[in-house]
């Protein structure tokens, strides 16, 4: 056990390693920073000034080594495009970014658990089989697709809900949030449930899958023949089993969301990171991209982290083990 | 014994089996279907969507051809342009479907590649091997498309690469989705490695590379097969997201996801039709390639027999 969890942690080191050095590379090595921050026209000792000044002419490790230091404390120099430190744009840009993926995530597995278990208990109801073809079409329909279908119904012939940016928000301290206002909840809505939907399909069919697998078990059958109700037996000893392998997957499929926001904030031009990060990509802005990278590899090393250690608590065999 | 060794795919009884399936026969139909009216595109076309002087600004945006404001010459009405839709999306197709196809042979051959010599090899080749596809595995596919080609569009010049457009495209896919093929291949190659007919062709001093490439290959391509056709429908739609978020393919000569990207303008006015088609094509092709896959998984299974 805890040998296994050395060897996840040693990973997400490895990972971070890794994304900072190709965060490093690409900072350093793509373009040439000095034309970047000069522009063309610079003389010659101007650019060996600065090439000097900014260090470019140590080793490599030692450039890594500032590189890293700098970015564990979130200092990712000034965007080329934007002329403002990156640190500040992100951090403009996160609360957007984490409240529409905290509201996908809610979405997603709230609707995804209740309905798997719903067409795993009843499955050979109507309901169920409806539910079940609906959710294969949903695997084939591309994110970006489904905001533009909602935008059209929802926003251009309905007109009930906005179709871009946030609504209005209020400031808490540096954070910025939509949730307080009418307004900012109405914004939420349809992008939260683009970003949700594909992830809710995938989350319904494995907690389907899940559970009719537990319910063959032998216990399951010693439960009914001991006389035991449905109820019972669904919530007390059914569910408990197939929520351990839903848990691992639903948080690996966490940081799917982060990734597909990046689309739904384009789709609905979303004030957030994955916009920032898009532009970022068609302008080649290179710290921000570079800051990105760094950024959503450290999310996703906490997520598996995080999975591995809920794993622990929720499974009582592997406690065992490590005490 | 030999019944274990030899693959569960004869050609003879997949086609059985596929005769016997409605659902698999009316996926690989609608695929074909697409697939033809993309390789037949310059025949079929009414227009050349992408030669400017084909187009007629006097035409633009009518509706589809059945609604009032239609005009026969574009049955699935026209864009701003004067652009025909329907030869907009034949030709479109023709892209999504090409960079889809070779984005996943590009990941299916380095994976392939990569799993044969990790898992004959053993011991650090395919820890090292594995370790790195772990790793790229943490982050989704789509990101490491998008850094590649954020990367490919910093190095190289503006013109140079609107022309490299659909390589850059075909690699970014194809580097993101490799580790899942070395998986599955390693997985497989380890079990064959320990058969009687690797270790019998080892005892007669065959070369390492020709057991691997010629003996092994063949009995590992089954699971490959079903990975690769799910693997295509997850690249076209790759393929579509990268282009409409405008990292893709330019609107110079535009996929799928490019049309769906130039319509999405257009909704706001009530120009649905530039939008719909190319959406309702990619979802029915992207649909269709899912059923075949599934169908497929589920007729190689020995278990499901």
């Amino acid at each position: 056990m805890i040998q296994h969890f050395l060897r996840r942690a040693l990973q997400a080191v490895a990972v971070m390693a890794l994304a900072t050095l190709v965060a490093f590379l690409l900072f350093n090595y793509v373009g040439d920073p000095v034309s970047n921050m000069l522009g063309q026209e610079a003389s010659r000792e101007d650019r060996e000034g600065l090439r000097e000044r900014l260090g470019l002419n140590d080793p490599f490790v030692v450039q890594f080594a500032r590189f890293a230091g700098k970015a564990v404390q979130g200092d990712f120099g000034i965007s080329y495009r934007l002329q403002r430190p990156v640190a500040d744009l992100l951090a403009e840009r996160l609360p957007a970014t984490i409240e529409l993926v905290f509201a996908s995530a809610i979405f997603a597995v709230a609707l995804g658990v209740s309905l798997g278990i719903f067409t795993a208990i009843r499955r050979e109801s109507w309901i169920s089989r409806t539910i079940l073809a609906v959710s294969l079409v949903g695997v084939s329909l591309p994110t970006f697709v489904i905001g533009i279908g909602l935008i059209y119904l929802f926003a251009v012939t309905l007109g009930w809900l906005p179709s871009f940016g946030r609504g209005d928000v209020v400031q808490l301290g540096w954070w910025s949030t939509g949730l307080l206002t009418a307004s900012g909840l109405k914004a939420l809505l349809l992008p939260a449930v683009t970003l949700g939907l594909f992830q809710m399909t995938f989350i319904l069919r494995l907690v389907r899958a899940e559970m009719l697998e537990v319910l063959s078990a032998d216990f399951i059958r010693t439960a009914r023949a001991m006389g035991l109700t449905e109820r019972m037996i669904n919530t007390k000893y059914a569910l408990k089993n197939a929520g351990l392998p839903v848990i691992t997957i639903i948080g690996l499929k966490l940081g799917e969301l982060i990734a597909f926001s990046i689309v739904t904030e384009t789709v609905f031009q979303w004030p957030g990171m994955g916009l920032l990060f898009i532009q970022a990509v068609s302008f080649a802005d290179i710290p921000i991209m570079a800051a990105y990278l760094f950024m959503v590899a450290l999310v996703f090393v906490l997520i598996n982290l995080a999975v591995d250690l809920l794993y622990v608590a929720l499974d009582p065999r592997l406690r065992g083990r490590a005490a | 014994m030999s019944d274990a060794l030899t693959p569960v795919a004869k050609p003879g009884y997949l086609w059985t089996r596929f005769r016997r399936s409605p659902l698999a026969m009316t996926a690989a139909a609608v695929t074909l279907l697409i697939v033809g009216g993309a390789l037949l595109a310059p025949l079929l076309a009414s227009q050349n969507p992408f030669d400017p002087a084909a187009l007629d600004l006097s035409n633009g945006l009518f509706k589809p051809a059945w609604l009032e404001g239609g005009d026969a010459r574009f049955l699935l009405g026209s864009d701003d342009q004067g652009r025909d839709m329907l030869s907009a999306l034949l030709y479109g197709s023709r892209i999504s479907l090409l960079v889809g196809v070779a984005s996943v042979l590009f990941a299916a051959v380095m994976g392939v590649a990569v799993g044969l010599i990790a898992g004959y090899a053993g011991g650090w080749i395919d820890t090292l091997a594995m370790r790195l596809a772990d790793v790229q595995l943490t982050i989704p596919a789509i990101l490491i498309a998008l850094m590649v080609d954020g990367l490919a569009r910093a190095t190289l010049q503006p013109a140079v690469h609107e022309a490299a457009a659909i390589y850059v495209l075909i690699f970014s896919i194809g580097i993101a989705d490799w580790p899942q093929y070395a998986r599955i291949v390693r997985a497989a190659t380890a079990v064959q490695k320990t058969l009687g007919y690797v270790s019998a062709a080892r005892v007669m001093g065959v070369p390492a590379p020709v057991i691997v490439f010629k003996h092994i290959l063949p009995n590992v391509l089954t699971s490959v097969m079903v990975l690769a056709t799910l693997g295509l429908a997850l690249a076209i739609i790759s393929e579509a997201t990268l282009s409409f978020l405008g990292v893709g393919m330019p609107p110079t000569a535009p996929s799928l996801g490019t049309l769906i990207r130039i319509g999405n303008n257009f909704l706001f006015s009530g120009e649905w039709w530039i939008t719909l088609f190319p959406s309702l094509t990619l979802v029915i092709l992207a649909l269709a390639v899912n059923m075949l896959g599934d169908w497929l998984r589920d007729a190689l299974n020995p278990k499901l027999k």
